[in-house]
């Protein structure tokens, strides 16, 4: 008897090889993907999706375990010449990339492969962050997002208004009065430049750093001990000194968006990627919404920059898997596809048509996705200026971590905002300069 | 001497079986070293290519970085007060086992556990308890506000990661401790306690001297190990943080190396990190073995 269903189970297997060997091979291509967690797994599913799509074609993705680690992985990799085809890169990776002489361009690509791709068709705000400074598109945009501000409504009804503030000065009033109110938190902030740094000078229109923000070279100065954002160091501190705006790391117990969730915090600047979490791991009864980062009175709104990551394909790959990727990267740039993204994270639909078709379809009207259209606004607010484009400096993670470093000792009293910040501008100088030596020769399209 | 010398005449036998592990130094060891140094005098690109020379370039820029210094001075503080930390508790429990006090046979058993922890849960541990607003240690900041906040306080930070590795560490040097007690004779201590000397007396003037190979064994092997090994509970625990207090050369290597992609600066970092460990394991060979009795 045993042995009857062993000999069965074995015809049944002989039968399935056989099926599948009657196929046509799919032709493999690899991609790998930097995201991990809930997002991790939607970034497989796309795969699969893109997999069940079709039949010719297979992709064999991989997560890396973090943005970092699929950039470092990549660059190994490539050494050893066993890299994928296709590779998801953050944001602050594009300068490397750029420079790598290991890819494919995306405009080239596009052309060789003929891709069905029209590149109007990208938001401009999403486009000039992964463009050359000619304009060119060297990377397909993925995975997008931006900062907004997040607010606690029923926190702020407490102190009579309806409205989150627009300028940072009434945000200030609203702060106070939230404290006179009782509040031991209006305002939760880190010392991640992204938010602070980044996005503010971008929508004050303000450069970082010379050259615009480094597109029109490896020769640029970090700028940032000057305009709008040592002043906005000083308005920190000032707050938090005040009891106004705590400091909320993962180091200090909780992260911003886990004290805005469960309702320690009143408000936050945090990307529109997190409208998800804070939706699934709020409080119950947590009244909240997003408003666009207020501006400073005196200033005139900008565009917001991308967040993120894109999809860059590597060279040295084979014509039949340099087909497959063309063929996956047409079914994820598909409206259908566009749309399926916001859907199932919190990131935003990145080209124009999939945007206005979900807007006409009532998603952002949806009690769940509401005020996701927010991030749109605020990243189309202007067309992109030479400051608001994007930022294009070598070594930028470093960057990050020098000027985030100087924020502690300014937060923890150690330096003046004047004294830290110079200390950030000088150290990142002389990190952009050995980037400049290392990749000497090398010019930035 | 007179007697024939025992020799192995089948050299290509002995080759062939000692080559697994010369192909292992030097594939993980001598290798790496030795691109590590080539890496140190030139400008690599992160992804290859043209690399550049550029002779004492990179470890001018080290040497001349304040905050380099900075991270040796951590360094060397974690370094130290972790090994005394975690040697010293170990003894105590040590000698606690060894003398069986109640219990002993599950102490003995348990106390080893934390070494099989690995680094980052440890990390992660730690920073869930001694979160000042969230962990258990945030009672004493309701007592004393503002009294423990190693997201904030550099100080904290440190004694936050020191705890830690010594906690991870204490396990390992207890079994060491624990056998190295129990091998010395009886007979020794069961001598002196008829002629009259007390418990702490026959621990000061029998057990420690008779201890001191492992002693020595271990600040060797605990020293290497906060110098080389502590960068999983520093990148859980405090990333470096705040403003740079804990950014031990380990972890700095890692930041210059792996995310900045600045491979030239990191290598030229691991080299003056390889040195240290090799003289400081070399002063102690030459001049700490010298005063250590092994019989």
């Amino acid at each position: 008897m045993a042995r009857n269903r062993l000999s069965i189970a074995a015809l049944a297997l002989a039968a399935t090889i056989g099926a599948a060997q009657a196929q046509t091979p799919r032709v493999k291509f690899e991609y790998w993907y930097g995201l991990t967690g809930q997002l991790g797994e939607v970034m497989a599913e796309h795969c699969k999706r893109f997999n069940e799509s079709q039949t010719k074609f297979e992709a064999v993705c991989v997560g890396q375990g973090g943005y970092d680690r699929a950039e470092q992985n990549t660059i190994a990799a490539f050494r050893a010449r066993q890299h994928p085809t296709i590779v998801q890169i953050y944001d602050a990776g594009t300068v490397n990339f750029m420079l790598s002489q290991a890819t494919y361009n995306a405009v080239q690509f596009a052309k060789d492969f003929k891709m069905k791709i029209d590149w109007n068709d990208y938001f401009p705000g999403i486009r000039s962050y992964y463009a050359t400074s000619k304009g060119e598109m060297w990377s397909f945009p993925y995975n997008s997002s931006s900062a907004v501000m997040y607010w606690n409504r029923a926190e702020w009804a407490k102190i009579g208004r309806t409205e989150p503030p627009a300028t940072w000065e009434q945000f200030e009033r609203d702060m106070r009065a939230l404290k006179a109110a009782g509040h031991s938190c209006a305002y939760a902030f880190d010392f991640d430049t992204w938010q602070s740094m980044e996005q503010l000078s971008a929508i004050h229109n303000q450069p970082i750093a010379t050259m615009g923000n480094g597109y029109e070279g490896l020769n640029a100065e970090l700028v940032i001990n000057q305009g709008i954002f040592p002043r906005h160091v000083a308005n920190l501190k000032k707050w938090q000194d005040e009891g106004l705006a705590r400091v909320q790391t993962a180091q200090t117990g909780k992260t911003i968006v886990q004290a805005f969730a469960d309702g320690t915090c009143a408000s936050m600047l945090s990307s529109i990627a997190n409208h998800g979490v804070v939706g699934d791991t709020g409080r119950p009864g947590l009244d909240w919404a997003v408003a666009m980062i207020p501006v400073y009175e005196g200033f005139t709104r900008h565009n917001s920059l991308v967040g993120g990551a894109s999809l860059w394909v590597m060279a040295n790959k084979s014509k039949e898997e340099y087909e497959a990727a063309a063929a996956f990267l047409d079914f994820v740039l598909t409206p259908a596809e566009v749309k399926w993204m916001p859907n199932v994270t919190g990131y935003i639909p990145i080209t124009v048509p999939a945007f206005n078709q979900m807007r006409d379809e009532g998603f952002y009207a949806q009690p769940k996705f509401k005020g996701r259209e927010v991030s749109m606004q605020s990243l189309t607010f202007t067309p992109p200026t030479k400051n608001t484009s994007g930022i294009r400096l070598g070594n930028f993670t470093s960057i990050r971590s020098e000027v985030r470093s100087e924020l502690e000792a300014i937060m923890n009293g150690q330096k003046t905002v004047e004294v830290g910040l110079n200390d950030a501008v000088a150290r990142s100088n002389q990190i952009l300069r050995r980037f400049e030596q290392t990749f000497r020769g090398r010019t930035l399209p | 001497m007179t007697g024939k010398r025992v020799t192995f005449s089948n050299t290509w036998l002995a080759g062939l079986l000692i080559a697994p592990q010369l192909i292992l130094v030097f594939t993980f060891f001598y290798w790496p070293a030795g691109e590590a140094l080539y890496w140190s005098f030139t400008l690599e690109p992160p992804f290859g290519g043209e690399n550049q020379w550029v002779g004492w370039q990179n470890f001018k820029t080290v040497f001349e970085d304040p905050l380099y210094w900075n991270s040796v001075r951590i360094s060397v503080i974690f370094a130290l007060s972790s090994t005394v930390l975690a040697m010293g508790i170990a003894l105590v429990l040590a000698v606690f086992v060894d003398r069986r006090l109640p219990g002993y046979q599950a102490y003995r058993f348990m106390y080893f556990w934390p070494y099989a922890v690995a680094a980052p849960a440890v990390g992660l541990a730690f920073r869930f308890i001694f979160a000042p607003d969230a962990g258990f240690v945030s009672a004493l900041n309701q007592w004393y506000p503002g009294i423990w906040n190693p997201a904030r306080n550099g100080v904290d930070a440190v004694i936050l990661i020191t705890l830690a590795n010594a906690w991870s560490m204490v396990a390992y040097n207890f079994i060491f401790f624990l056998a190295g007690l129990q091998s010395i004779p009886r007979t020794l201590t069961e001598a002196a306690a008829m002629d009259g000397s007390g418990v702490l007396r026959r621990i000061a003037d029998i057990q420690f001297p008779l201890l001191a190979p492992t002693f020595f064994f271990l600040v060797v092997i605990n020293l290497t190990d906060s110098f080389v090994n502590s960068f999983g509970i520093v990148d859980i625990t405090t990333a470096g943080g705040p403003a740079r207090a804990t950014d031990l050369m380990v972890y700095k290597i890692y930041s210059d190396g792996f995310k900045g992609k600045d491979y030239s600066l990191a290598a030229a970092q691991s080299l003056v990190l390889m040195l240290l460990v090799i003289s400081l394991t070399f002063i102690q060979f030459r001049f700490v073995e010298r005063r250590v009795h092994y019989s």
